[in-house]
């Protein structure tokens, strides 16, 4: 065995990488390690749930989600969202079709929706707080602001870009650049809505059952 | 791809997918979400916790279809590395929830305050 290594010739070692030097093409790696930096967000969300699954049983004798929350007003929130959703994927066909004004006009549908999502989500919030259900109250209050409040920041982050990145194809039309960066946002987009499957579940359905 | 042909990593993306594709993902989404806020806004189902079990099932199967017809995600995309991410986010997730909940519960319940009675009697 020993004999075999000391032997072997220099040529014939083995090499456990690639020897040549191949192309990168400029944004290959963008993908993957958007996608991981999704995965690392899903990781916050993860212990955002568990957060409020340990403490959305403690109101500290305050409001419970039965006298706080109203299922119609989450419906027509959800739906919002899952209507961005789906305009978000038009904007991805068409933009996939290189029609610059059709992308553009269902990139503008998609915020809108989100608009609305943030503009509802802000006025429950405001009523909640108005009626004395401040983060401060009880542990159950300070989970569901943390968490639902997280999402909205996500989405709200998701708006910023979705405006910019309108500005970008609005100066620069659908360059390969510009449609990595779409297609990011799309990633992101649709994660967010996922998110908020789980929120709408074991947030507000689960605390209304 | 072969060792000895060193081909460039081109920067073509993973699939968009179809109208068709969208269409459908969003078909389910709208029922998978209906179903559950019906579930709950009638309250048919006359127990709570089957209630409970239905709507947390309908979420999994909707947190699917969004991942396969607006996410994308197949085995084969970025060389399966998505999903191998994707798994081990998912056994972090897994872990992270169900070991919160767990602890916290017996916690909870092993030290819910005794009476005065109680703790004469305690070993």
């Amino acid at each position: 065995m020993s004999e075999m290594i000391l032997t072997a010739p220099q040529a014939e070692a083995p090499t456990f990488y690639l020897a040549d030097e191949h192309d990168h093409a400029e944004g290959g790696s963008t993908m993957l390690g958007f996608w991981i930096y999704l995965m690392s967000d899903c990781l916050i969300f993860a212990i955002l749930f568990a957060t409020y699954g340990v403490l959305g049983g403690n109101y500290a004798a305050g409001p419970s989600p039965k006298d706080l929350f109203e299922l119609p007003v989450v419906a027509v929130n959800t739906s919002m969202l899952l209507l961005s959703s789906i305009t978000y994927g038009f904007a991805m066909l068409t933009m996939e079709q290189g029609k610059v004004a059709q992308t553009q006009f269902w990139l503008a549908v998609t915020g809108l929706f989100g608009l609305a999502f943030i503009g509802i989500e802000l006025s429950e919030f405001a009523h909640m707080i108005g009626e004395g259900a401040t983060p401060q109250r009880s542990g159950f209050l300070s989970a569901f602001f943390t968490l639902v409040g997280t999402h909205g920041v996500h989405v709200t982050c998701g708006l910023i870009w979705l405006v910019t990145l309108m500005v970008q194809v609005g100066r620069y039309g659908l360059i390969a650049a510009n449609k990595r960066r779409l297609m990011c946002l799309s990633l992101f987009w649709h994660f967010l809505d996922v998110i908020w499957i789980g929120v709408f579940t074991f947030v507000y359905l689960l605390g209304m059952v | 791809m072969s060792a000895d042909v060193p081909a460039g990593h081109d920067a073509q993306a993973p699939a968009h997918g179809s109208l068709k594709g969208y269409l459908t993902g969003f078909g389910l989404s709208v029922v998978l979400t209906a179903i559950p806020f019906w579930l709950v806004m009638s309250g048919v189902l006359a127990s709570s916790q089957a209630t409970a079990l239905a709507i947390m099932a309908l979420a999994v199967v909707q947190i699917v279809v969004h991942m396969v017809f607006f996410l994308h995600m197949d085995a084969k995309s970025e060389g399966g590395w998505t999903v191998m991410a994707m798994i081990f986010t998912v056994v972090l997730v897994v872990i992270a929830l169900s070991g919160s909940l767990w602890v916290m519960y017996h916690l909870t319940s092993n030290m819910a305050p005794m009476s005065v009675q109680d703790m004469r009697q305690m070993p």
